[in-house]
């Protein structure tokens, strides 16, 4: 969150707790109801995620195969797949898959983005534009398809997979951090501090740097659910996660080879669709919590 | 002034059309093991000599420079190797497959934009109604739809429940396809003067465009919805409301028009990841595209085909991303400049 202050305002006089700029943020957040749903849902699938093993202390890779392909019932809510495994519970564990694997390859993304375009920005001249080509290159492929050439290149698996997601997520990052280090390294209080004799490292660290993050945030929330799909998408086309582990993609792919069990598909894709659905709702309140003169927009 | 703009987009453009084969040119070096010992049948690759002399016969014993400039000398004769599994040129396999995925990607356009766009003019106009609202979950909800998911669920749902419309594939599996001519069914089937051919094609068109249009949907209904609010903001709104204009004239005409540039940027734009959702959207549908066979071919570690693909999309995509641009600069002026 943007939580830290401007150096100028860091020597001022100190404001209240409930003044902090993360908080005001989270109360404009909170103001809008899809937002609010948002957060909700997916607080929900992050208590999941930690709590499922304690709650339901089940392997949900056992096999059951007197219990295989039944629909959805009072004992098995949302069915078993063809060898009887409970999908209800192979959902839930999904969570402790899919969110690390999208907050994860988005914070690899953002760390890597954001060191590159500062540099890019705060070097300037050929460093510049060597860095900022390679963005461009990998900018020139819609991220799925380049992701799937580079995953399949790396050989299958969720690791790889989650490697192919950073590299293509990487550039736009850089991109973004670099236009803002662009436009913060000419304003009055960077001057200053130069003309003190700062160091350059510390110079883009502490003056520079903590002022850029409003747009990043809002980019990564966003991006954390198109990494979601991205890493299922991967593990549906056979790409990233291996059978027996309950990653929602890979469960879809099991859903298709068994079409008539239609509930087999469907409840790993809802948890899916409601994961993204609440990253977008909570991306775009942010965006407007952020963006005064978009707010309403 | 316009030749020069259109010029000077185009030199963004070349570059970056070679950073393009970098890219892929980097990732078939990215394989852990030696690419030979993949391609070449056991006993072939267990004899030294053999492996030297195709070592030699495809380059890879020269430097990495040399070899992307062989790699480009080959990319220029139009040749992007042969697939591994098919054992036939990939260009080949590529020609064949890719008006499949053009057409059912023009499907997914033609929905988009039709129904992205009412969207986001109802929304505007009743901002901040109960129809604004809809709209909005609406493009929202097709945003975050997984196209792998929502394809599986629209088959479930129209094709083996209801019975509303067809099934997999380009054609039902009694017909037989079109002669070819341009690989395009519905245009070949009408070349062909046969209609129920034509209207068996259009059904099938239906379910697998609606599906992979339906995240560009909500991506140009939101950019709509957000440069017409821009638009109708501004003082010449004013000036023609307030001349007495009938509130239609005022936003077909007067707004309407304006707010259509950013979303014109962003249908192009879109038309990309149309490519790219094909992948996915292909697969479930049986469509015989380049999506499909990209994940065919991934599945099977086939590097030569995937990244055939890849170039393909890529080259597609930065080809189309330029006319984009050209085209906003035509409609407005001030593009050009800056």
């Amino acid at each position: 969150m943007v939580t830290t202050a401007r150096p100028a305002e860091r020597l001022g006089t100190s404001r209240s707790w409930s003044d902090r700029p993360g908080l005001r943020i989270l109360r404009a957040l909170l103001r809008r109801p899809s937002a609010a749903v948002g957060l909700v849902i997916l607080l929900f699938w992050i208590i999941v995620a930690f709590a499922v093993t304690f709650v339901i202390p089940f392997d949900p890779l056992v096999t059951d195969v007197s219990a295989r392909l039944q629909p959805p019932s009072a004992a098995h809510w949302f069915g078993t797949d063809d060898l009887g495994r409970d999908i209800f519970r192979r959902t839930l564990y999904g969570a402790r898959i899919s969110l690390p694997a999208g907050f994860l390859t988005v914070a690899g993304a953002l760390l890597i983005g954001s060191v590159i375009g500062a540099v890019a920005g705060y070097a300037g001249g050929w460093v510049d534009v060597i860095l900022m080509r390679i963005a461009d290159m990998v900018l020139a492929f819609p991220s799925i398809v380049l992701a799937m050439a580079i995953a399949a290149a790396l050989g299958p698996g969720l690791k790889n997979a989650l490697i192919a997601i950073v590299v293509v997520l990487w550039p736009e990052y850089a991109r973004l951090m670099r236009a803002q280090v662009l436009a913060i390294k000419t304003q009055e209080f960077v001057t200053a501090a130069e003309s003190l004799g700062v160091s350059r490292l510390r110079l883009l660290l502490v003056h520079i740097l903590p002022n850029t993050q409003a747009p990043l945030v809002v980019k990564a929330t966003l991006d954390v659910g198109a990494a979601i799909v991205l890493t299922a998408g991967l593990s549906f086309i056979g790409l990233g996660a291996v059978p027996p582990a309950p990653e929602w993609g890979a469960m879809i792919r099991e859903g298709q080879r068994r079409f008539s069990q239609w509930w087999m598909a469907t409840f790993p894709g809802l948890a899916i669709f409601s994961v993204v659905m609440a990253l977008n709702f909570l991306g775009d309140g942010l965006r407007d919590a952020l963006d005064p003169r978009r707010r309403g927009r | 002034m316009f030749g020069r703009f259109v010029l000077r987009r185009l030199l963004v453009t070349m570059p970056l059309l070679v950073g393009v084969t970098l890219v892929t040119f980097a990732v078939s070096h990215l394989i852990p093991a030696d690419p030979l010992m993949a391609i070449l049948p056991e006993r072939a690759a267990n004899d030294p000599q053999t492996v030297q002399m195709y070592r030699e016969r495809w380059g890879l014993d020269r430097s990495l420079p040399e070899q992307y400039l062989f790699y480009l000398r080959n990319l220029l004769r139009g040749d992007l190797g042969e697939s591994y599994t098919s054992r036939r040129p990939v260009v080949q396999d590529l020609r064949e497959r890719f008006p499949a995925t053009v057409e059912l990607a023009l499907a997914a356009m033609l929905y988009a934009v039709t129904l992205g766009l009412t969207l986001g003019v109802l929304s505007a106009i009743w901002y901040e109604r109960w129809i604004d609202h809809v709209a909005r979950l609406v493009a929202l909800v097709g945003v975050s739809l997984p196209v792998f998911w929502l394809g599986l669920l629209a088959l479930q749902l129209f094709y083996a429940n209801l019975r509303l419309l067809p099934g997999p594939g380009r054609i039902d599996p009694r017909l037989t396809a079109p002669p070819f001519r341009t690989g395009f069914y519905t245009i070949d089937s009408l070349l062909a003067g046969d209609w129920s051919l034509f209207l068996n094609v259009l059904s099938h068109l239906v379910l697998p465009g609606m599906v992979l249009g339906s995240y560009a949907m909500g991506i140009i209904a939101r950019m709509t919805r957000s440069a017409l609010l821009d638009v109708l903001g501004a003082d010449y709104i004013r000036t023609a409301r307030a001349k007495g204009l009938a509130e239609r004239r005022v936003i077909l005409v007067h707004a309407l028009r304006n707010a259509l540039i950013p979303t014109v940027t962003v249908i192009g734009l879109t038309f990309g990841s149309l490519l790219a959702g094909a992948v996915l959207t292909e697969t479930i549908f049986a469509w015989p595209g380049i999506g499909r066979y990209a994940v065919d071919a991934a599945m099977k570690l086939d590097l030569p085909a995937v990244l055939g693909v890849t170039l393909l999309i890529a080259v597609v995509y930065v080809v189309v991303n330029f006319l984009t641009d050209v085209l906003y600069g035509m409609l407005d002026p001030r593009i050009r400049v800056s």
